[in-house]
């Protein structure tokens, strides 16, 4: 039973990293029908960045703030200057430009920062609660935080959508480009802002990521791109809420095989996953109503 | 334009004869004028020269087969597509380089084909978008708006997707109008509608023109309904002006509607 507890919440926490994750790949695809292989060697660059200033003497928090913050200026850089070319060209392209933009930010990282694996001291404790005499291994300081911090991401960004009126220009340009430069809306810069809030949130994942493997090295972020592609399938590539729901099914599920089957399978288990759920349901467990064209 | 001559009916020569229903024969001030406008999709060319004008608190109907060009006319008008050769003048100012984001600021509201409604989104929503470019706009506005349609009242927070054609047409017009537009360019409002709902456009459209000073440029395949609401008829065939005059008296003409308009 402390087992299955500890399984459950320890899914439940990856799983949340891998639905911030999701919900990069998700805002990427809603506004510019890409799926950005490379999102997770920015994070990974931008979690460097961190380190460079934390192995400088800085706080975890300056390193968080400064990894965020260039995750937005790198996020929109590389949809003006990489991806602006082939939008709107055969899908193919888009493909090819983000995975040659993976291997280029890997290398680019490893150029800058070596190719060692480097410490990250997590902002919290990683030793997990007790409760009376047992250990709830998975359930730590840090791993609250990186609840608590993925849920305010979530937030923030339902509300943008949701609330303002730039929220809603970003919808209008993602689901009808041409109707919203009609009514007016710059889509140009609001497909700019989509991706740069998506390498903010890619961001986050990898410093949340970070902190718990507690080791990383250019290519640590290479796994969380496949379980975060599959979270976002599995949740429908084109909602929020279902790479939310997604990533946390991935993680417990992951978990479970993880704890109960072996280590091992746990990169095939998200691969069947990922199968079924293109044979069953290719849409996701929320894929919006199809579109009837009158 | 070998046809005009033919017909002996050309813009000038119909100029303040007509039985025009905007009130009055004299020639209205444009609102929209193009000039010699000419447009290619690579070495196919889709307009070749057309001009036409947009009457201030009028309907104007171009009307024409199946690529004709009708579509690319208001396209290129908008700056989705961009001219080889002409201009667009807007209210005297000359609009052909301005970006198509620009445009509805400018005073020019274009609905396109297929009607244009963002289906993922509610129809407030919809709503809303069409109004962003000013800022805050006033509740008031939304309502008089769902007061014109009151089928898209009921269904304010569903997702468009959800609507009928006639629906959608109603929201997209309704958006069209909250932009405050000086001229509205419509691209075959009629298309998948029935006759009653064509109708019931047709008709509320003439209202708000002959009522709030609406100027409307008309794209119509159907073009008995077109012509029984414009004031002015404009024939297009293979990218050029073959026709422009009243529109009474375009539908009156049989050898003309035999040979371009299929009625």
């Amino acid at each position: 039973m402390q087992e299955f507890v500890n399984l459950t919440l320890g899914g439940v926490i990856t799983g949340s990293v891998y639905a911030a994750f999701a919900l990069a790949l998700v805002l990427i695809w809603r506004s510019t029908r890409i799926v950005n292989f490379a999102q997770g060697a920015m994070a990974a660059l931008t979690t460097f960045i961190a380190i460079a200033l934390i192995d400088a003497g800085q706080s975890y928090w300056v390193g968080l703030v400064v990894a965020l913050l260039s995750g937005l200026v790198i996020g929109a850089v590389v949809e003006r200057v990489v991806i602006r070319p082939v939008e709107g060209g055969p899908e193919l392209n888009a493909v090819i430009v983000t995975l040659g933009l993976f291997i280029a930010i890997q290398a680019l990282i490893s150029v800058l920062f070596g190719v060692n694996q480097r410490a990250f001291v997590p902002p919290f404790s990683n030793i997990g609660f007790r409760i009376g005499d047992t250990t709830l291994g998975s359930l730590s300081p840090n791993t609250v935080y990186t609840l608590i911090a993925v849920l305010l991401v979530m937030v923030a960004l339902i509300a943008l959508f949701r609330f303002t009126r730039l929220g809603l220009a970003m919808r209008a340009s993602a689901f009808g480009q041409e109707v919203a430069r009609l009514l007016g809306v710059r889509v140009g810069r609001m497909l700019t802002l989509g991706w740069a809030l998506a390498a903010v949130v890619g961001s986050l994942a990898g410093m949340l990521i970070a902190a718990e493997t507690a080791f990383v090295a250019p290519t640590f972020m290479d796994s969380l791109i496949v379980f975060g592609f599959v979270a976002a399938v599995l949740g429908g590539l084109d909602s929020p809420i279902g790479a939310v729901v997604g990533g946390l099914v991935l993680g417990v599920a992951l978990s479970y095989v993880r704890g109960y089957l072996g280590d091992t399978l746990v990169g095939l288990a998200a691969l069947v996953i990922l199968v079924v759920v293109l044979l069953v349901r290719p849409g996701g467990l929320f894929s919006t109503t199809q579109t009837r064209r009158a | 334009m070998a046809e005009t001559g033919a017909h002996g009916s050309t813009a000038a020569s119909a100029a303040g004869v007509g039985l025009s229903k905007g009130g009055g024969t004299a020639t209205a001030p444009a609102v929209l004028e193009v000039e010699g406008l000419s447009a290619a999709y690579g070495p196919v060319r889709a307009l070749d020269g057309v001009t036409l004008r947009a009457e201030s608190g009028r309907i104007t109907a171009v009307l024409g087969a199946n690529g004709a060009g009708k579509t690319t006319l208001l396209r290129t008008i908008s700056g989705l597509v961009r001219p080889t050769a002409g201009r667009v003048v807007l209210n005297g100012e000359d609009v052909t380089r301005s970006p198509v984001e620009a445009m509805v600021t400018k005073g020019m509201s274009h609905v396109p084909e297929g009607r244009g409604v963002i289906a993922e989104l509610t129809v407030d929503e919809n709503l809303r978008v069409g109004s962003l470019f000013r800022g805050k706009v006033g509740q008031d506005e939304f309502d008089r708006v769902y007061d014109l349609f009151p089928r898209i009242a009921e269904r304010r927070g569903q997702t468009a997707h959800t609507l009928s054609g006639g629906e959608r047409q109603m929201l997209v017009i309704g958006r069209a109008l909250l932009a405050r537009p000086k001229v509205l360019l419509l691209d075959e409002p009629s298309l998948g509608l029935a006759p009653r709902i064509v109708a019931q456009i047709f008709a509320l459209l003439r209202k708000l023109v002959d009522t709030e000073g609406l100027s409307v440029l008309l794209v119509e395949q159907n073009a008995r309904s077109a012509l029984s609401v414009a004031d002015t008829g404009v024939v297009l065939n293979l990218g050029r002006v073959v026709v422009t005059d009243d529109a009474a008296r375009l539908a009156g003409d049989e050898d003309l509607r035999h040979a371009y308009l299929g009625f």
